[in-house]
């Protein structure tokens, strides 16, 4: 926590003495924000950084690393990756065009309110009651399926793919799209009705409204979207194990599985070398987004 | 019925009078008592001067700590209950009744011989094995009813209570099965489950266990059993879903591996549900009792287990679908509760146990080749 918080005291601290100005007690204001991403940001990952180098006897070690390697460790983080860009792309693109048609609507309309409240709950609708959800309704003993197999479709007439990264992807679906409207709507809400109707009195039309006014100016929100959507389907843990427990395709379960083993498989910093694997992962697609970001921003 | 003692201990005039049920303790009681330091090392109740010394000891101590005896579970309820009728004299504090083995050991390396500490433990058999160092070595009663590959030599530690490696099924949705194989039919596609991962769930290695000790493999090598869940997985039998009670009760997973007093269970919820075990692949799993080296009621602590490995204590288990360690011996002397054992699947054949290096090399195999033969 001090060293969070000492760079702002002898910032302040200076001040007096080369300006003559009151001494300014503004930074205090900061303390609670800076103690809480200290104990719960900071501490943490730090905590993973070290423990990543040591082995069962606490002393140095690269082996945690080099075990990232293994086959199946090599295989889950490929699924995972994919997994998560899947449904952050696909969540992003079918959010953006629900909040789309959701802007072109009344304002205060019924459509609008409860599409966002809705938006909110099923944006925190996960787990095993989501994965529950599911099986219960689409599964192989669920009543959807049932009824669609009395009436002649099989829809795993080749396999359970519910229980499979395809599942997966659709269960994933279910809070990424809300999670993206939520996100989006300010930005598109930012979007005047005027702009358009100058792009139309100066001769543009529907294509060149999007190239050139509302695409650019919407294109940093969306990819800031499909980052975090990204993220949230990178860490999500309780509902991929719920429904893929065998196999175990995410990351986030091979951590627990290092972590929690009853059988004897109990391997702590193997755990945190995959957790630093991940940090790392997202801080690469975070850098391509900042320079996306940077290119995307520098439009007219 | 006898009547019981005088007994002196700690310089307090501790005088008990008591009734003492048959239990079927052989050895008899005395009028030798049972000092503190005595019973910290006794290593059967005869060298604490016989049961009524043991008894009258552990009246005298007047408190027993147990830890993470769940009372809904293998009927531990009805073994507490059970043993504070019998002796009144002796309060038991039930610590943490949810915890884990694991934290069993941890609260006896934390509280050490403190009057908080745990006198006695319920552990898993890795944790068992694990933290030897910490247990006194004791031989209840009834020792020689325990198999010798249920219990270590000295009495560090001996096995209580479990089951075997079963297949539940619901006989309304799937065929009868008499047979592993039985589960290659295309009758079972897509219904198969494992009750957790055995990467991690001791059920679910233990379910890979068996199914390769049914398919010709050893307990040495796990392979077999990896393969056959793989060539499940390629058929679309094997399903890679969690089951649990949702799953069973809904269908989604109407054939599960699992001990047999777990799964025998979800008869509560789906009335046509069978468990079968395979005739050539009785795999055991139980769970082990251990006294405390630092048991701050030692005295108290053996006569605890007299109680649990009493036809009494173990007929309260058997109660609660969890298979006594003295089950065989029970059956032969006819002490056994038997409508109670007939809610269990009978079991015909030489049951199996892992030992600790061949639960090793089993999860070592298990942690290598699972993810990649089942994807």
């Amino acid at each position: 926590m001090t060293t969070a918080g000492s760079p702002a005291v002898t910032a302040n601290v200076g001040r007096p003495l080369l300006g003559g100005r009151r001494f300014s007690l503004d930074w205090l204001g900061a303390i609670p924000f800076l103690a809480y991403v200290a104990a719960f940001l900071i501490l943490p990952s730090a905590i993973v950084g070290v423990g990543a180098f040591l082995d069962a006897n606490n002393s140095f070690t690269l082996d945690n690393f080099v075990h990232l390697s293994r086959s199946y460790i090599v295989t889950s983080t490929i699924e995972t990756t994919f997994v998560s860009a899947v449904t952050a792309l696909l969540g992003a693109s079918l959010g953006a065009l629900l909040s789309y048609a959701i802007v072109t609507g009344s304002p205060n309309g019924l459509l609008r309110r409860l599409v966002v409240s809705a938006s909110g709950v099923l944006a925190q609708f996960g787990g095993v009651t989501l994965a529950f959800a599911f099986i219960a309704s689409i599964g192989p003993a669920g009543f959807v399926y049932l009824f669609a197999q009395s009436h002649g479709v099989d829809y795993y007439a080749h396999g359970i793919w519910l229980f499979d990264l395809p599942g997966l992807n659709l269960v994933y679906l279910y809070f990424q799209i809300p999670l993206m409207v939520l996100v989006f709507l300010p930005a598109l809400d930012g979007i005047k009705p005027q702009w358009r109707e100058a792009a139309e009195s100066l001769g543009g039309n529907t294509w060149h409204y999007w190239r050139h006014i509302a695409g650019p100016l919407l294109f940093p929100a969306f990819l800031g979207a499909v980052l975090l959507l990204f993220a949230n389907s990178f860490s999500a843990y309780a509902t991929a194990n719920a429904l893929i427990n065998q196999g175990q395709p995410m990351l986030s379960q091979q951590i627990a599985g290092a972590l929690s083993s009853e059988v004897g498989a109990y391997e702590p910093g193997f755990a945190k070398a995959i957790a630093i694997q991940m940090i790392v992962i997202v801080t690469v697609v975070t850098v391509l987004y900042t320079v996306l970001q940077r290119r995307t921003s520098r439009w007219l | 019925m006898r009547l019981g003692s005088f007994s002196r201990h700690l310089g307090l005039a501790v005088v008990a009078l008591f009734v003492v049920a048959a239990c079927g303790s052989p050895s008899g009681g005395g009028s030798a008592s049972c000092s503190e330091s005595t019973a910290k090392t006794a290593t059967s109740a005869s060298a604490c001067g016989g049961m009524s010394a043991l008894e009258a000891a552990a009246k005298a101590e007047g408190k027993l700590n147990v830890i993470a005896l769940p009372r809904d579970w293998a009927n531990y309820g009805a073994v507490l209950d059970g043993f504070a009728a019998k002796y009144p004299e002796i309060k038991i504090t039930s610590d943490n009744p949810d915890g884990s083995s694991q934290q069993e050991v941890d609260a006896v390396k934390q509280l050490g011989s403190t009057s908080r500490a745990p006198d006695v433990l319920d552990v898993g058999m890795a944790v068992a094995l694990a933290n030897t160092n910490l247990f006194a070595p004791y031989k209840v009663a009834t020792w020689a009813d325990i198999l010798d590959s249920q219990k270590e030599s000295t009495g560090l530690w001996f096995q209580d209570y479990g089951g075997f490696m079963s297949i539940g099924y619901d006989s309304s949705k799937v065929p009868t099965i008499t047979s592993i194989d039985d589960l290659k039919g295309s009758a079972f596609r897509g219904k198969v489950a494992l009750n957790g991962n055995p990467k991690q769930a001791n059920a679910a290695l233990n379910g890979v266990m068996m199914a390769n000790l049914a398919e010709g493999g050893s307990l040495d090598d796990i392979s077999k059993g990896v393969t056959f869940f793989k060539d499940l997985k390629k058929a679309g039998t094997f399903v890679p879903v969690q089951a649990t009670t949702a799953t069973v009760k809904n269908g989604t997973t109407p054939v599960v591996f699992d001990w047999d007093y777990l799964s025998a269970a979800h008869g509560k919820d789906v009335p046509a549900w069978k468990v079968f075990v395979p005739n050539n692949a009785i795999l055991g799993g139980y769970y082990a009792q251990a006294i405390s080296k630092s048991a701050p009621h030692p005295a108290a602590a053996r006569l605890w287990e007299e109680y649990l490995y009493s036809d009494t204590g173990q007929n309260l288990w058997l109660a609660g679908l969890a298979r006594p360690v003295r089950q065989a011996a029970m059956e032969k002397s006819g002490t056994i509760d038997k409508a109670a054992a007939a809610k269990l699947p009978a079991v015909n054949g030489t049951p199996q146990f892992m030992s600790d290096t061949q639960s090793t090399a089993a999860k070592n195999y298990v942690v290598a080749h699972w993810d990649a033969a089942i994807s």
